[in-house]
């Protein structure tokens, strides 16, 4: 799932580096990270908001292990996706890294694959998917719909939209 | 006296020169006395300022293929004296000719068109408009789009006073057929596109329908003639039918879906486009066979749903006729 932490980091070098090993470690994704310097806090801190992609089972022992590194965590939230579409893929979609595919709309960090239904093909033909996205706001939906229309029009797969985003 | 040229005589121009023969007296109570001038095809013509015989032009047409020889439709614009000419010749989308040539010089004399031809209006709508209204003429344009499925005088007339801002509709029968045919069938695409050219349904080359170039045309001439907009037929993102395969309408009718070749203009989000689209199965636009279909939102009126016969001879035929009525009816 995908989360925002928000820490407090000391400013001197290798501060970021505490909070963000236990993410890789942990098997999470980065997906963006954002230095608040505007909001420093009395005592010369900066809040960082870390937005990542891991598995939900995985949230606790991440945070436990950031503070175990001495990072103050301030805060931690999932990041509610409220709209959700689903959409048709037909081409090679495994021959062409579906993982990829996936990747390009998970690591935007504003939405998410959260389901996909493929029926296999026969051999060399092209196969079919239903993908089903979530995201932050119908906007960034339609954002991340742009980007896996882009990302097929590169691989030569079809995608076939609906005709409303409910 | 309304005297009447007809340019082009295929299916259209026959269809035409048919109702027009059946339903003279029906006719002539609605818009008063008429009388075809002329008649031409691409090789030729038959002109006569005092009437033609209509039902002799069909015979001769039907029996030796072609109009005699002689007359061309442009010595009938120049030399002839009429109100008002239907414009039935093959499309062009490219350069809109002939088409474009004929309507123009007509609207230059003050002469009414009627049209079936999307190649002129896909081309050159803006300057078509402007012309006739400099011109004091009619441009009427019903059959260029969905056959006789109502929608341009529909959204002009009916819906007068409302803002359409967005418009999805299935504005090609060939793309509709297929698709429906392959979601009952399960069969794949090319195996339906077979059984569609058996049918007629399909042309022997269908580049023109399954890229849904046929469709982007017709919404290129709805956005700008019905939504106010000055777009141009390579504004259009577009994408056909051919690779859909009979396991992306399994896969999709799991869901409660089906897929169709919609033609949408949305002017608050800026969408021009012709795609397939994911339809759930209760939505009006699944429609199946070759029926055309539109939903047109307005800001008023709301949704306005309109289905109906997409092409063929009498269906466009009646769009024309309909057009000819608005035109002459209030001189009764
Ligand atoms: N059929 C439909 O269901 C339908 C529906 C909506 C709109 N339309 C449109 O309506 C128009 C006519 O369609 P259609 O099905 O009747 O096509 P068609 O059967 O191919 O007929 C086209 C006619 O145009 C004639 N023509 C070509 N160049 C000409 C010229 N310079 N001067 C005079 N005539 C010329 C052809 O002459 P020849 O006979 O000598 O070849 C032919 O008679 C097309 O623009 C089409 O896109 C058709």
């Amino acid at each position: 799932m995908l989360i925002t932490i928000v820490v407090e980091l000391k400013d001197q070098p290798g501060q970021l580096l505490k909070a963000l090993e236990p993410i890789s470690r942990l098997g999470g994704n980065i997906v963006s990270v954002y230095h608040q310097r505007d909001k420093i806090t009395p005592l010369k801190r900066i809040p960082v908001e870390i937005t990542i992609q891991i598995d939900e089972r995985k949230v606790e022992d991440l945070i436990e292990a950031i503070r175990r590194n001495g990072v103050i965590v301030r805060s931690y939230n999932e990041v509610r996706l409220t709209a959700t579409t689903s959409l048709l893929l037909i081409g090679h979609i495994i021959h062409t890294d579906l993982g990829d595919t996936i990747n390009r709309i998970d690591s935007t960090g504003f939405a998410e694959v959260v389901d996909m239904h493929i029926s296999m093909p026969q051999l060399n033909q092209p196969s079919t998917a239903m993908i089903t996205i979530s995201a932050t706001s119908d906007d960034n939906l339609k954002k991340a719909i742009d980007i896996l229309k882009k990302t097929c029009r590169e691989k030569d797969i079809t995608v076939i939209e609906p005709l409303e985003l409910q | 006296m309304i005297k009447i040229a007809i340019f082009g005589f295929g299916a259209v121009g026959q269809g035409v020169a048919e109702v027009l023969l059946k339903k003279r007296e029906a006719l002539r109570k609605l818009i008063g006395d008429f009388r075809v001038v002329a008649v031409t095809d691409s090789k030729g013509g038959i002109a006569d300022e005092k009437g033609i015989d209509l039902s002799k032009a069909l015979e001769i047409k039907r029996s030796r293929k072609r109009l005699p020889e002689g007359t061309t439709t442009l010595d009938v614009i120049n030399s002839l004296d009429f109100d008002v000419c239907i414009e039935v010749t093959v499309t062009n989308i490219e350069n809109g000719e002939p088409g474009l040539t004929h309507i123009k010089e007509c609207l230059r004399r003050g002469i009414n068109v009627v049209t079936s031809n999307k190649g002129p209006l896909v081309v050159a709508y803006k300057e078509l408009a402007d012309l006739a209204e400099k011109k004091n003429a009619k441009l009427m344009f019903e059959a260029t789009v969905g056959g006789a499925m109502p929608i341009i005088k529909l959204v002009k007339n009916d819906l007068a006073g409302n803002e359409v801002y967005a418009i999805k509709g299935i504005l090609n029968g060939t793309c509709n057929y297929i698709l429906s045919r392959m979601e009952k069938e399960k069969l794949t695409y090319d195996q339906i596109l077979a059984e569609a050219k058996e049918l007629g349904i399909a042309e022997a080359d269908p580049t023109y329908d399954v890229e849904g170039i046929d469709a982007a045309a017709k919404l290129v001439i709805i956005a700008n003639s019905l939504m106010d907009m000055d777009v141009k037929f390579e504004d259009v993102e577009r994408v056909g039918i051919t690779k859909i395969t009979p396991e992306a309408f399994e896969v999709a009718m799991d869901k409660g879906y089906t897929i169709r070749l919609i033609a949408e203009v949305d002017k608050v989000e800026g969408i021009l486009r012709v795609s397939p689209r994911l339809i759930p199965i209760q939505h009006p636009l699944a429609i199946s066979g070759t029926l055309n279909a539109a939903l047109i939102k307005t800001d008023l009126a709301g949704d306005v749903v309109v289905v109906g016969k997409g092409a063929g001879s009498k269906e466009t035929a009646s769009a024309i006729i309909s057009d000819l009525i608005e035109l002459y009816r209030c001189r009764t």
